[in-house]
């Protein structure tokens, strides 16, 4: 450690301790059911590697022999632990390790225990923050330090967090296993649910300046595509994998030049990743023609079809509306309900989304949710009551937390308020073009 | 693992013996204890009375106050237990999701901690 590698294997040995990591620790975990000491025993492996790869060379099978090196190390912590507990459990593991120790395993022998480590990680018995922090740290190989980062937290609070979340596994008697068929769906709900928040949480980040944060972004797909290779057979992680690529295509379109937020109608298409759109739809095809429907795979059809338009306008609106009244009899949901509402307006004028905003508004639900207000607002221009427009969006603006996403409503607003005089905005489409529209589709 | 499985509900919501539920509701807890004892999982399991029946201790500056009722008034109370040994946290919540008391109340997994035996 003490002298540095020269550049081109440091680079070697910080990329094969990346790939390995998640795998290495999945092994780990299964063999010696203590998170926290697994992940100790490998750190220490990642140290022993420093010190002989740079002047050994990596060896040929580098998962194994990080394997081989953390079981040894394991054993030497649970030696060194004197107290009570260790006693107790110390002597079935260690006999257990040792008696794996002589055999020589390869890397293409040790199988994939990711899956497993996934759902533990994702076990609804911890606190979505924890499976989130935990499912990247193990699964995702990202370093708390990262972790912190990503969700503008010092680093001894995620530390904190993670170390917590590892005892609860360990007391609590969290199984590290793919779970049984009959607990299967509502487990791989919670799963999925973990890696599209993560995506989440860079798409459209739920605080600080930064709006988005591509790395979140790019660790949620990657752990889609290891869920999506893991588990072939469910639709609904490959339709979630699909939804990320095709929002994820989007990225670079939706912030301008001032960071500010840039809805889907105004983004430059030319500027989407035309690569991730092929790859998300291409896998969306092969999911759907499976047959077994989910919400995932519903939004990814959405998300498909505004990939595919031209523009705002020429967008397949029935079509999308359509998606939503099926998605909301699988998650029905006001905020479902409001996106038919706003699809709706497209394929038939502002009229028909603003009679489903009446009745949302009678249930009460969306009173604190901003999005709500914005949709309102851009019905009610379009519709050309502009007294209703610029108080719904005035309560837009109050309720949105995002700097970026504020400019924009105030944007909306000026123009409004310049042009309130003429009731036909430049924006609203001409209604002679929306009758062209219906009949295509009809 | 040992794990106790706490039953709070709303004792007022309670039903009356001459509810005809209320022979269903009971059948259904002596099915569950039963299936748990023949599947070698239980340690005990009992009902407790109502909270009219609680007396609440507390010692402080080594005076002992002895007070009715349960230790903090809430909408939800402790009305039963299970004490089970289970493989893992997931057989304890199969068994925590079969107890009637869950579809109105709330049941609290707690695992049990062993002191050293020296």
């Amino acid at each position: 450690m003490k002298s540095e590698p020269p550049e081109p294997v440091r680079a070697a040995i910080e990329r094969t301790v990346r790939e390995e990591w998640s795998q290495a620790l999945a092994v780990l975990v299964h063999r010696i059911r203590d998170f926290q000491l697994a992940e100790d025993a490998l750190q220490d492996a990642i140290v022993a590697a420093w010190q002989h790869w740079p002047s050994k060379g990596i060896p040929q099978q580098p998962r194994a022999w990080l394997l081989k090196t953390a079981r040894r190390k394991a054993i030497d912590q649970i030696r060194r632990r004197e107290n009570f507990e260790s006693k107790r459990l110390g002597i079935a593991l260690h006999a257990e390790l040792e008696s794996g120790r002589g055999h020589e395993e390869t890397d293409t022998e040790i199988p994939d225990e990711r899956l497993r480590m996934i759902f533990t990680c994702c076990h609804p018995a911890l606190d979505k923050q924890s499976c989130v922090a935990l499912t990247l740290r193990a699964v995702g190989g990202l370093e708390t330090r990262e972790i912190a980062r990503a969700f503008l937290v010092e680093e001894p609070t995620m530390a904190q967090r993670l170390t917590r979340a590892k005892r609860k596994i360990k007391d609590a008697g969290i199984p590290y296993r793919i779970p049984p068929p009959e607990l299967w769906p509502e487990r791989l709900e919670a799963v999925l649910s973990v890696v599209y928040f993560i995506f989440n949480e860079g798409y459209l980040a739920s605080s600080g300046k930064r709006l988005m944060r591509a790395d979140l972004c790019a660790e949620a797909i990657h752990l889609g595509r290891v869920l999506a290779q893991l588990a072939p057979k469910e639709t609904e992680a490959a339709g979630l994998l699909a939804l990320m690529l095709l929002h994820d295509s989007r990225r670079d379109a939706r912030l301008d030049g001032n960071g500010t937020l840039v809805p889907l109608e105004q983004q430059n298409r030319a500027l989407w990743d035309r690569a991730k759109i092929a790859e998300g739809e291409k896998i969306l095809r092969e999911t759907l023609s499976k047959g077994s429907i989910g919400p995932y795979q519903i939004q990814a059809a959405v998300s498909a079809l505004h990939a595919n338009a031209s523009d705002w306008d020429a967008t397949d609106w029935p079509q999308i509306a359509h998606l939503y009244r099926i998605l909301y009899q699988a998650q029905p949901s006001a905020v479902v309900r409001l996106n038919e509402a706003i699809a709706l307006s497209m394929a038939q004028g502002p009229k028909a989304g603003l009679a489903i905003l009446a009745e949302l508004e009678e249930d009460g639900l969306l009173q604190n949710y901003q999005p709500f207000f914005a949709a309102k607002a851009d019905l009610l221009r379009r519709q050309g009551q502009a007294a209703e427009a610029t108080e719904a969006y005035r309560v837009a603006i109050e309720k949105s937390a995002h700097p970026a996403e504020r400019a924009f409503l105030a944007a909306r607003l000026q123009a409004l308020s310049s042009s309130s005089s003429s009731a036909s905005s430049s924006s609203s489409p001409p209604s002679k073009k929306r009758r062209r529209l219906r009949s295509r589709r009809r | 693992m040992e794990y106790l499985l706490l039953i709070y509900k709303d004792e007022s919501k309670d039903l009356s013996p001459n509810d005809p539920c209320y022979g269903e509701i009971l059948q259904e807890y002596l099915a569950l204890t039963e299936d748990a004892r023949q599947k070698g999982v239980l340690l005990g399991a009992n009902p407790l009375q109502s909270i009219s029946t609680a007396t609440t201790v507390r010692v402080r500056n080594q005076k002992t106050e002895t007070t009715d009722g349960p230790f903090a008034e809430t909408k939800e109370q402790l009305a039963g237990y299970y004490l089970l040994d289970c493989a893992d946290l997931d057989e304890a919540i199969s068994y925590a999701a079969r107890i009637p008391a869950a579809r109105t109340g709330s049941i609290e997994i707690r695992p049990i901690m062993h002191l050293p035996t020296s």
